[in-house]
């Protein structure tokens, strides 16, 4: 299957897969339509792996020197929810923003991988949105869980689509959408460090399994998003994935 | 003798058994083993987060560091890492020190194992999320650095071994009375109790359930770094926690690589 989503629907949890006109079809046949199921995150990874100011312009945004080697952190998997989900603005912050993704999905044990073979070991594509929440930056331990773990703040989907449909993940677009109007727009191709080379930095020193997920980073332009907005995260090749701010 | 939960290499799911950490010996399915005879799993199958700066001892060292640059004030809010799948390790399984590395620092630790959902948990309540208490052998490669997560040096394939068991808190003694030794080789290097923690366990439950979901079988970790011992490869590591139980690890040195 090229490109595959995890919906539940009339009480059961099941793949799906999309047809032209929009709809889904099920494993069993069954054709449904897209505001009928609830879209669960497409993966339940064992591990999440995040970058931090994995692009030049957001680290420059953000004031910091880009660093030297990649600034990784882990995220619950508390912090997941579907395709077209609500993420919980909290009360009293002043600048929450969300930030465009794209996510790696590992499709075989990877331990020890170069660079070279990095793509062998990569079952596909998603696209996260991985909100922070500045408002609760400390200096310990950046980016802390508070700003990063919070529940449901992590909107992933709607599908992974295998690495030989999408091709060159490095030669991707990527928008983010508030309400309608382009916020955010970079390219994959800008990141500092690549998905392969990602991949053995990372396998170096952990094994990844079947399912664990790598969230690239975000380009610039994160912007504070309110309740009521609709925030849309688009990736070329991918898709769009939708997220409401309550 | 205390009613456990452990898991053997090969089962998939944890098991009751009956424990005499004194004896050395386990019993389940009418029959009793010695426990150095088994081969163990990892009792936990969940997320592993450990709350940093709970160590008392820690803090006051570090209080000057805290407040200059680049950290500026001490932190506010609950300091979490994580150890990742990847690094959970069982009860006499090796730990692999990298070809690059002198030592580890071998923390001991306290794992609450979670026993049902937990979200916004109110501190007078906390423990009733709690099944039992594991320990937790909280390696890392010694770092200085705190400003961004010690991922590198944190979370290596098996720098948790967690185990040998979870004793339900039923049949623990109160909290604040799990004194942790820990034995290099046999001799005694560190000992440490609750008393040295920041804040109680049930705030810090309350303080992370407020922003962060705590699933059954998770585990929220208090380890007490300050004076924990440097290991190298041939180094055994003994973790004792009263009423617990003993973790035991080698370090290993790891074999092969381009380095």
């Amino acid at each position: 299957m090229m490109r595959r989503a995890r919906v539940a629907w009339n009480g059961i949890v099941t793949e799906a897969e999309p047809l032209d006109d929009g709809r889904l079809r099920l494993p069993d046949g069954t054709i449904v339509g897209e505001l009928e199921v609830m879209w669960l995150p497409p993966v339940e990874p064992g591990v999440i792996v995040a970058l931090g100011l994995n692009y030049a312009e957001h680290a420059g945004e953000l004031s910091f020197v880009a660093p030297k080697e990649p600034l990784l952190f882990f995220k619950g998997k508390n912090t997941l929810i579907g395709h077209r989900g609500r993420t919980v603005r909290p009360e009293g912050v002043n600048m929450m923003h969300y930030e465009c993704e794209l996510a790696v999905v590992i499709g075989r044990p990877a331990s020890r991988v170069k660079a070279e073979r990095a793509y062998d070991y990569i079952f596909g594509y998603t696209i996260a949105n991985d909100y922070a929440v500045r408002d609760y930056l400390e200096n310990y331990y950046r980016p802390n869980f508070r700003v990063k773990n919070r529940d449901r703040t992590t909107p992933l989907g709607p599908w992974i689509v295998s690495h030989e449909e999408v091709g060159d993940p490095m030669a991707l677009r990527l928008r983010t959408y508030v309400n309608g109007a382009v916020v955010q727009e970079g390219y994959t191709g800008d990141m500092i460090f690549s998905i392969p080379y990602l991949l053995e930095y990372i396998t170096e020193f952990m094994t990844l399994a079947p399912g664990d997920v790598i969230l690239t980073g975000t380009p610039k332009g994160a912007v504070n998003v309110q309740p009521g907005d609709e925030v849309v995260a688009e990736i070329e090749r991918i898709g769009r994935l939708i997220n409401y701010i309550v | 003798m205390a009613n456990v939960r452990l898991r053997l290499a090969g089962m998939r799911r944890t098991i009751e058994a009956k424990a005499d950490p004194h004896g050395g010996t386990v019993s389940f399915g009418g029959q009793t083993h010695r426990i150095d005879e088994l081969e163990w799993d990892a009792p936990i199958g969940g997320a592993m987060y450990g709350v940093a700066l709970n160590d008392g001892k820690e803090w006051a060292a570090l209080s000057k560091e805290m407040n200059a640059p680049p950290y500026e004030k001490p932190p506010e809010g609950p300091v979490l890492y994580m150890k990742p799948a990847n690094t959970i390790n069982a009860h006499r399984r090796p730990v692999l020190l990298p070809r690059w590395v002198k030592h580890l620092q071998a923390a001991p630790a306290l794992g609450l194992v979670i026993g049902r959902t937990a979200a916004r948990v109110r501190r007078e309540q906390a423990l009733d999320f709690v099944f039992g208490y594991t320990i937790v052998n909280d390696l890392s490669i010694p770092h200085e650095q705190r400003h961004r997560p010690a991922v590198k040096e944190q979370a290596r394939d098996g720098f948790a071994p967690v185990g040998p068991w979870i004793v339900p808190k039923e049949e623990a003694s109160p909290l604040s009375s799990l004194t942790a030794r820990v034995y290099v080789n046999g001799r005694l290097v560190q000992r440490a109790d609750p008393s040295r923690f920041r804040l109680p366990v049930e705030q810090w439950l309350a303080e992370v359930t407020e922003f962060m979901t705590l699933y059954p079988g998770d585990v929220l970790f208090f380890s007490w770094p300050a004076d924990a011992p440097l290991v190298t490869a041939g180094d055994v590591v003994r973790i004792e926690i009263e009423r617990i139980g003993v973790l035991e690890n080698e370090i290993a040195l790891e074999q092969g690589g381009d380095e």
